[in-house]
C-alpha cells in the first residue's frame, strides 16, 4: 500500500481517473484550479479529455451531454462558480443523470474571498438549482477520504441516477496529505441502457429530458425521483462518531471543521470534560436518525455545531434531535478557521451550564 | 401524363393537416383547396386536391407542407 | 405502377408536430429527417432540442434525443460529441436560444471547431413565450417587448449570426438559407445535408441558419409570412454561403 503525498485538488482528480472518469469539463477559479490543471496533464495520458469551457454554465452543460451519452464525467469549481452551475445541476437532476461535481468552497457572498469556507451548505444541501431535487452531498475531512468518497460518489450517482456533489473547501483542496490510491483498484462504470448513445437500430430511441408539460405527469416524475431519494436516505447516509460513548457534549461538524473539533474534543477530554464529535459525512441525505440515536445513547446534554459559516447546518441538527437538546453554534466565516482553543472555550462554557444544572 | 395509365396521386393526411394553405399557394396548377365542407378532429378544414387527373406530381405542395401531411405518387 | 415521389422520411416521428399552422419549423424538421435518412445515420445520431418552440423536438425525431437547458445546446452537444466522437450530433435551436441566452455557448463551440451540426431557426421573434423581441428582430419590427418597433438606439441592433461565426476558424461551413418557397426549401435541404456531411468527415462546426416564418406571432397568414421572409428578412439577412472550409469534399 504505497502512499503518495498529494494536494486534495490533485487527489480527487487522480481518484476520478481511477474510477473510470475520462471526461472532465471545467473553468478556472481559485481555490480549485489545480483540479483542471491536473486533469489537463493526466487525461491525455489515459485516453481521456480535459476541456476548459468558456464558462461554468457551459462546463456543467458539457457534463450534462457527456452524462447523457453514458460517460462517467465530472466538473469542479468553487462557490461562485457552483452558483453559476446551479441551472445545469437542476437540469441534470431533472433528467436523472449521474455526474460528480466538486465544490472547493471559498468565502462568500459575492466574490467573497479565496480562503476556505463552508458557506455553500445550503446551496449544496437545500437547493442546488430550481425545482424539487437533491444532490447526494459528501463532505470529506481528509485527502484520503476525498479519494475514498470519490469512488463511492461515482457508484452512488450511477446506481440512483443522481448528481453527486463532493463538498470540500479551500483547505482540503490546497493541503497535502499522504494518500493511498491503489486501494481504489480499477473501477468501471456500469452499463447504462438509458443513455443517448445512438440506438443503432437495435432499440427504441432514448430521450434525456426534464420537461413534462402535463402537471400530473411532472408530479409523477418528481414523486418517483423522491422515492429514489428515500432509498438513498435509507441506504447511503454516512457518518462518523468520535468519543461519543459517554459524551455529555456532542460537537457536530463536517469537513475541515470536524478535524479542528476532534482536537478540541481531545483537549476537553484531557480536562475531564465528556465531549465527543458526530461528523456527518453525507450532508444530503443528512444522518439525522443516526445523530439522534447517538445523542440518546450517550445521554448528551448539549450540542455544539461548528461550521465555517453563520450557522447553515444548525437547523438540520435541531431537526435531527427534534429540538430535544439545546443547540449552540460556533462559526467562523469569511475564510477564517476556528482554533481548537476557541472551540474548547465553547465546550467549557457548555460544560459549566451542565454542571450548574446538576447542582 | 396519360389518362390511360391512370393519374398521379396526391394524398393528404387529413388528421395531420393544419389547414395552413401553403400547399394551395405552392401548386403551380392551382389544383388544391381547403375543404370547407369537412373538418378534421382539430376542427380545421383539411386541404384536398380538386382535380387529381391534372396533377403533374411535381410535389411542390408536399415540399412546402410544414406537417409532412402530403404524399405524392407518380404514375409510371 | 405508382412511384413514390414524396413521402415521410423515416427518421421523422409519426406524430403531429406541435407547431402552429403554417409555421415552417415543420419544413426544417422534415429536411433534417430527410438528411438523416439519406445519410443512413439515424442509429448513430443524437439530436439536441433547445428551449423555445422547438423544445419538443425530442419527440419529433426517431434518433436518440436530449433536451437541453435554454441556450446550452452547443455545450450539451460538445459533451455528447466528446464522449462519443464517432456519433453524429446535431442541435436544433431558435434565435433566442442560439443568439441571445446561448450566445457564449454558440460562439465558443464554433471557435473550438466543435465537430457538430447546428440547425439554427431564425424567425426574428420569440414564438413560444408569445412574440417578444428576439436578438434577430429587425429594426422597426413590432413585438410585444418592442411595441413601438425595435429602435436600435434603445434595443440595439440585430445579430447576423452566419456573418459573425464565419470569422471564426473553427467554423467549417456556415450558410444562410430560407424556406419561403420550394426552390429555397430544396436549397436548404442541400445545405443541411452538407452540414451533416461536414461533421461526418470531421471538418468542424457546420451551421445552417434558416430564415423561417412565425405566422402567429408576426400576425400574418402563412402565405403572407413567407412573403415577409422575402421582403423584410432577406434584405437584412442575405442568403448564401458565408464560409466553406470543407474543401469541397462535403458537397
Amino acid at each position: 500500500m504505497a502512499k503518495v503525498l498529494m494536494k486534495g485538488n490533485e487527489a480527487i482528480a487522480e481518484a476520478a481517473i481511477a474510477c473510470g472518469c475520462r471526461l472532465y469539463f471545467g473553468y478556472p477559479i481559485t481555490p480549485q484550479t489545480e483540479v483542471a490543471e491536473y486533469m489537463a496533464k493526466r487525461m491525455p495520458k489515459v485516453g481521456g479529455l480535459c476541456l476548459q469551457a468558456e464558462s461554468e454554465i457551459a462546463a456543467i452543460n458539457m457534463v450534462l451531454g457527456a452524462a447523457a451519452a453514458g460517460a462517467r464525467v465530472m466538473t469542479s469549481s468553487s462557490s461562485p462558480g457552483i452558483a453559476l452551475k446551479s441551472e445545469g445541476i437542476s437540469y441534470i437532476a431533472g433528467s436523472d443523470l449521474p455526474c460528480l461535481i466538486l465544490n472547493v468552497q471559498r468565502g462568500g457572498p459575492g466574490l467573497g474571498g479565496i480562503q476556505p469556507a463552508q458557506s455553500d451548505y445550503n446551496l449544496a444541501v437545500k437547493s442546488a438549482g430550481h425545482g424539487d431535487a437533491h444532490m447526494v452531498v459528501y463532505a470529506p475531512s481528509s485527502i484520503q477520504e476525498i479519494v475514498d468518497l470519490t469512488a463511492v460518489a461515482f457508484d452512488v450517482g450511477d446506481k440512483y441516477r443522481v448528481p453527486v456533489m463532493m463538498l470540500a473547501d479551500g483547505a482540503l483542496g490546497q493541503m497535502m496529505e499522504p494518500v493511498d490510491l491503489e486501494s481504489l483498484g480499477e473501477r468501471k462504470p456500469p452499463e447504462k441502457p438509458w443513455a443517448t448513445t445512438g440506438h443503432g437500430g437495435l432499440r427504441k430511441k432514448n430521450i434525456i429530458n426534464s420537461l413534462y408539460i402535463e402537471p400530473e405527469e411532472l408530479e409523477e416524475k418528481v414523486r418517483a425521483r423522491f422515492e429514489r431519494y428515500a432509498q438513498i436516505a435509507e441506504h447511503e447516509a454516512r457518518w462518523e462518531e468520535y468519543k461519543l460513548g459517554d459524551a455529555e457534549i456532542c460537537l457536530v461538524a463536517y469537513g475541515i471543521t470536524a478535524r479542528i473539533c476532534k482536537t478540541a474534543v481531545e483537549m476537553a477530554r484531557r480536562r475531564g470534560i465528556k465531549a465527543g464529535l458526530f461528523r456527518p459525512i453525507t450532508l444530503w441525505p443528512y444522518p439525522s436518525r443516526q445523530l439522534d440515536e447517538a445523542c440518546r445513547r450517550a445521554g448528551v446534554k448539549r450540542v455544539l455545531v461548528a461550521e465555517l459559516n453563520m450557522g447553515q447546518m444548525v437547523d438540520d441538527v435541531r431537526l435531527a434531535i427534534n429540538c430535544r437538546l439545546p443547540v449552540a453554534f460556533h462559526g467562523r466565516t469569511g475564510g477564517v478557521l476556528p482554533s481548537p482553543e476557541e472551540l474548547l472555550g465553547e465546550i467549557a462554557r457548555l460544560d459549566a451550564e451542565i454542571k450548574e444544572e446538576k447542582d | 401524363m396519360s389518362a390511360k395509365t391512370g393519374t398521379n396521386r396526391v394524398t393528404f393526411d387529413i388528421e395531420r393537416c393544419k389547414s395552413c394553405g401553403l400547399c394551395v399557394e405552392a401548386c403551380p396548377r392551382k389544383l388544391i383547396e381547403l375543404d370547407t365542407g369537412s373538418m378534421n378532429s382539430k376542427g380545421l378544414h383539411p386541404a384536398r386536391i380538386v382535380d387529381q387527373s391534372r396533377c403533374i406530381a411535381c410535389a411542390l405542395c408536399a415540399i412546402m407542407c410544414p406537417d409532412t401531411a402530403i404524399t405524392v405518387e407518380k404514375n409510371v | 405502377m405508382a412511384e413514390l415521389v414524396f413521402g415521410r422520411p423515416k427518421s421523422l416521428s409519426d406524430v403531429t408536430l406541435s407547431y402552429c399552422p403554417g409555421c415552417t419549423h415543420g419544413i426544417v424538421h422534415r429536411l433534417v429527417a430527410e438528411a438523416i435518412d439519406e445519410l443512413g445515420i439515424e442509429g448513430k445520431t443524437i439530436g439536441i432540442a433547445p428551449v423555445g418552440c422547438s423544445v419538443f423536438a425530442y419527440n419529433f425525431f426517431e434518433c436518440d434525443m436530449i433536451q437541453a437547458p435554454h441556450g446550452r445546446a452547443p455545450a450539451v452537444a460538445t459533451g455528447v460529441k466528446r464522449a462519443l466522437p464517432d456519433r453524429v450530433v446535431f442541435t436544433y435551436q431558435g434565435d433566442g436560444d442560439l443568439a441571445a441566452i446561448g450566445t457564449a455557448e454558440t460562439v465558443h463551440a464554433a471557435a473550438r471547431g466543435e465537430n457538430i451540426t447546428i440547425i439554427f431557426i431564425n424567425n426574428a421573434i420569440y414564438g413560444m413565450t408569445g412574440g417578444q423581441m428576439a436578438p434577430t428582430s429587425l429594426p422597426g419590427q413590432v413585438t410585444t417587448t418592442s411595441p413601438y418597433g425595435r429602435n436600435p438606439k434603445i434595443q440595439g441592433n440585430p445579430i447576423r449570426v452566419c456573418e459573425m461565426l464565419a470569422t471564426l476558424d473553427g467554423v467549417a461551413y456556415a450558410e444562410r438559407v430560407a424556406v419561403d418557397c420550394p426552390k429555397n426549401v430544396l436549397r436548404a435541404k442541400k445545405a443541411i445535408l452538407k452540414a451533416f456531411k461536414t461533421q461526418i468527415e470531421g471538418k468542424g462546426l457546420a451551421i445552417v441558419e434558416v430564415l423561417s416564418s412565425c405566422p402567429t406571432q408576426w400576425g400574418k397568414s402563412p402565405a403572407e409570412a413567407l412573403e415577409w421572409i422575402r421582403t423584410a428578412m432577406m434584405p437584412y439577412y442575405p442568403l448564401g454561403v458565408y464560409v466553406d472550409r470543407t474543401g469541397g469534399d462535403a458537397e
